[in-house]
């Protein structure tokens, strides 16, 4: 069998020894919130975290949402969650999300919040408990592990806007005893 | 339902950037599926063409960009989509233009050129994710992955070194691939694996497949069709599809549930009860190492847990004799990974495997059923396709 | 499968020019709710759900995930088929004529109010090496194609801007339209210029909403709903990306999807159908559709449409809920709108819009530039 295909490499662009054209795209978007996300966010502007209840399953849902996607019912009660939770899994970052590489790690992390159904979690980043920032992996090992507890840390009230950026990140925190 | 067929495959060569245009790729693919099945595009009912994110190729609509590179001018076209799971997908949906009776013969084309945005594809992952609650937080497409594997390892305590293993194997097996990018297969050590540069803990570089352009292309028939031709044919025996919620961070990511009922989806209407037997060779989707693991938990042909133990004992390998050799074809971590082309390339390994044409990669163990399995979205979807002679 | 397959549920939305109370989730919840209330059943009887979407469209790369939720799809048979609505009733179809699924579930939506820049979005949809450099605004595709169109079938602006007049009047009378008008000619052909011989009242405004379609194989749907819509057949068909290599005059795309629909459908005459929901993105768009779907000759839909052929109380109404023109641009989701509209017609549920002994309705799609493509359904209440 014979396979077709003309492999280049990449100076081969850069010398433009091929020819090729580009373009810009301004793929630019205004999405609506809508009434779940827009309440839950008004929540986070003052402090707060809010999840949805469903009537029929009872689940306490996180993100919001007007209808459950189990039952298909619409909730109808919102609830205030804590703004604490326990980390379900996380992982340690050396890469933006444009692939460019990180000196310093980030740690992304789904955390489930206290106050909300079993396994609700939301994706937020988790930052050292006293410097902010991690040095590397292996101190970010040392603080934090799959159950750690975590504590949201947030903006200034006058710094909130309305976005999930209001949390500026969670900290490892000792449990209460 | 009228039974299908596959007549005839095609692929072309895998690469970091292919100097050929997306419509170029699906050509040469869907013209060598052609020559085999011994057809011309006349002969040719129906298109189907698979492809991931239009942002690869930077073209908005791409399915129509792409149609007539699929041969697809002048005849009913449809584009079908499921993020990463499209490759098989497509077959799926080829399949259904022939079993439901309405076309006898149905060219299926899935094409990637991932090469065209700069300045990495990557880039475009940020936006597979919620724009209001994720997206704001610079996320990127190693985070989802890592978070799960952490998740798998941590529920099931799986050492790094087992996860490593299947890169280990897959690139191994990819040696013997014509189509394979250069620079990805080789005879790798476990400590290899493991030390190479940490992308998004515990994901190393070497744990991920690469960034592929490539296409690959089938030609379907219905049993009165492909009957005219006498020779032995690979039949599609079941066929079965699954999404999840898109609330991924409300799931526990240890388990990909999502394969399990496509996969009972595809064993119903194939007839099978015993999946560990009845299965003789198997193509799990494997961007990433630990995935093939998670994903042949999910197809049921191991216990939960257990797929690492097995790995351990040779019982995936391709020279297995008694167990189930699982990506003789190299994988997407051997061979490359162009999205839509590798799950499509992945179900042709299965086909190639039971013709006895897969050359140095042929399987030793006896084989009469494989299946190939695909996954995509935010850890969404399962596509799963069974071939048999 | 000797079964045809029956509509029995439609849901659907208010039509508008901007929707910023709901998102996208909560509008397709709305349409989909009303969908399995009109069907008679849930989202857990449902086999296999399909929906239309484009990346591009949403803003989103790989909007697939985000389509289980608000139609109760969770962990079931789930894809996209981006192509318009009328390709993705035919993958149901096709999926129930295989005899392994009984009931399917079709979805379709626009949130055009959320892209800020869609003339660059439409942009990018041009071939990115021949076309796209050439920096213009992809709107002058159309201009070129009625330029073309109306110099060789001898059809005016005139004639088109009747259709604008026609569509929108129609529009006053469906509650979910969008841009309902009573204009004038003159309102019409001195609208500003866009891209000559189009005009800006020539061009459909883009429109927010949702549609849900509920399924099911003949033997269920008479057992579950009074009056089931049955697809006597359909048709789609791609006739070439390349511009340059196009048929400018003749919509061979349609031609070829209702060659496909006739046939199966079993219609020898396309004027035995009693009325149609043919694309009319663009003001010359639906007099090019009709001729394609032999209609009207090549060159007599303009003078037909004068003589009042598809008026309301014409021989063949077309575009009686409005069209694009009245009720707004929905990308691939306007044949949707064409579908719920037909439904509503053959179950003598159209109220004000109502036409008399209404039998066998066509629907026809288009989905819009730089493509060719499009499909032909034709829909029935015969038992």
């Amino acid at each position: 069998m014979e396979f077709k295909g003309t492999p280049l490499k990449d100076k081969d662009i850069k010398e433009k020894k091929v020819f090729y054209v580009d373009w810009h795209v301004k793929a630019n978007y205004a999405w609506d919130c809508g009434i779940a996300l827009s309440y839950f966010f008004e929540g986070l502007k003052n402090g707060k975290i809010y999840g949805r209840s469903c009537p029929k399953c009872k689940r306490i849902t996180l993100p919001p949402r007007m209808f459950c996607e189990l039952c298909f019912h619409p909730t109808d009660k919102w609830v205030l969650l804590k703004d604490t939770g326990r980390i379900n899994t996380f992982s340690v970052s050396y890469l933006n999300w444009d692939a460019s590489r990180r000196e310093k790690p980030q740690v992304p992390a789904v955390i489930e919040i206290d106050g909300a159904s079993e396994g609700m979690g939301i994706l937020h980043l988790i930052a050292h408990p006293e410097k902010i920032e991690w040095e590397n992996l292996d101190e970010v090992l040392k603080y934090i592990k799959v159950g750690t507890k975590v504590k949201a840390v947030w903006k200034d009230e006058k710094e909130r806007e309305g976005k999930i950026t209001d949390i500026k990140y969670f900290i490892p925190i000792k449990e209460e005893k | 339902m009228q039974k299908v067929a596959i007549l005839g495959a095609g692929l072309t060569k895998f690469s970091r950037r292919a100097k050929e245009t997306g419509k170029e790729l699906a050509f040469y693919a869907a013209k060598m599926a052609l020559e085999e099945a011994g057809l011309e595009i006349d002969d040719i009912d129906a298109v189907v063409c698979v492809s991931a994110p239009d942002a690869f190729d930077g073209v908005h609509m791409k399915g129509e960009y792409l149609s007539d590179g699929c041969g697809a001018s002048k005849k009913p076209f449809m584009r079908s989509y499921v993020g990463g799971g499209s490759g098989v997908f497509g077959i799926i949906n080829g399949w259904y233009h022939v079993a439901s009776g309405t076309f006898n013969t149905c060219l299926v084309v899935a094409e990637e050129k991932m090469s065209s945005s700069m300045p990495h594809p990557q880039g475009i992952f940020n936006a597979i994710y919620d724009q209001f609650l994720e997206r704001p937080l610079g996320v990127n497409l190693l985070w989802i992955f890592s978070l799960e594997m952490q998740r798998y390892m941590a529920v099931h305590k799986i050492p790094l070194e087992l996860i490593a293993l299947v890169a280990v194997k897959n690139k191994k097996n990819a040696i013997d691939h014509p189509c394979a990018q250069e620079g990805i297969p080789g005879n790798y050590t476990v400590e290899e694996i493991l030390n190479s540069e940490i992308m998004c803990w515990p994901v190393t570089r070497l744990m991920v497949s690469p960034v592929t352009d490539g296409a690959a292309a089938v030609v379907l028939a219905s049993y009165d069709f492909a009957k005219k031709f006498g020779k032995e044919n690979i039949w599609i025996e079941g066929v079965g599809w699954c999404l999840d919620t898109s609330y991924w961070t409300n799931r526990d990511l240890y388990y990909p549930r999502y394969v399990e009922y496509a996969a009972r989806m595809a064993y119903e209407m194939a007839g099978i009860k015993d999946p560990r037997k009845e299965i003789h060779v198997v193509e799990p989707y494997d961007p990433f190492a630990y995935k093939e693991l998670h994903h042949l938990e999910g197809l049921l042909l191991a216990d939960k847990g257990e797929a690492p133990r097995l790995l351990e004992k040779g019982f995936w390998d391709r020279d297995t004799l008694n167990g189930i050799p699982s990506s003789p074809s190299g994988g997407l971590l051997g061979v490359g990974n162009p999205i839509a082309a590798a799950g499509l390339m992945k179900v042709i390994e299965i086909y190639w495997q039971l013709k006895g044409k897969a050359g140095k990669r042929q399987v030793k163990r006896e084989i009469r059923r494989g299946l190939a399995q695909a996954w995509g979205d935010l850890m969404q979807v399962g596509t799963v396709v069974i071939l048999g002679k | 499968m000797k079964e045809r397959v029956a509509i029995i549920g439609i849901g659907y939305t208010q039509l508008r020019p901007i929707s910023p109370e709901v998102s996208f989730r909560e509008m397709i919840y709305e349409a989909a709710l009303k969908a399995y209330n009109d069907a008679g059943i849930e989202p857990k009887d449902v086999d296999t759900f399909v929906a239309i979407s484009e990346d591009y469209y949403e803003g989103t790369a790989i909007f697939d995930e985000y389509v289980p939720d608000q139609l109760g799809a969770v962990l079931k048979p789930v894809h996209t088929i981006t192509q318009d609505g009328i390709t993705a009733l035919a993958a149901c179809c096709m999926q129930i004529k295989t005899g392994i699924f009984k009931i399917a579930v079709l979805e379709g939506h626009s949130k055009a109010s959320n892209i800020l820049y869609p003339s660059h979005i439409d942009a990018f949809a041009l071939d990115p090496i021949l076309v796209r450099p050439l920096g213009f605004n992809p709107v002058f595709l159309a201009g070129l194609e009625m330029q073309r169109f109306l110099i060789e079938t001898g059809n005016t602006e005139y004639h088109t801007s009747l259709v604008v007049l026609k569509n929108k009047r129609n529009a006053l009378k469906n509650p979910i339209a969008a841009y309902p008008a009573n204009l004038s000619i003159e309102d019409v052909l001195s609208s500003n210029p866009v891209s000559f011989p189009l005009k800006e009242l020539d061009i459909s405004k883009k429109a927010d909403g949702a549609f849900v379609i509920i399924l099911a194989k003949e033997s269920i749907a008479k057992k579950l709903v009074d009056k089931p819509v049955y697809i006597e057949g359909i048709g789609w068909l791609q006739e070439t990306p390349n511009i340059e290599k196009r048929d400018l005059v003749n919509a061979i795309y349609l031609q070829g999807a209702a060659n496909m629909a006739y046939k199966e459908a079993g219609i020898k005459n396309p004027l035995e159908i009693d009325f149609a929901e043919i694309d009319d993105t663009f003001s010359y768009k639906e007099l090019q559709h009709i001729e394609a779907l032999g209609i009207a000759r090549p060159g007599e839909s303009g003078i037909m449409l004068e003589e009042g052929y598809f008026d309301p109380e014409g021989a063949i109404p077309i575009n009686i809920s409005g069209g694009s023109l009245g009720c707004g641009n929905l990308h691939d989701a306007n044949s949707l709108r064409g579908i719920v509209e037909a439904v509503l017609q053959l179950r003598n549920e159209a109220g004000e819009r109502q036409i008399e002994n209404a039998e066998i309705g066509l629907v026809a799609s288009w989905r819009g530039i730089p493509t060719a493509s499009g499909g032909v359904v034709i829909l029935s209440n015969r038992e």
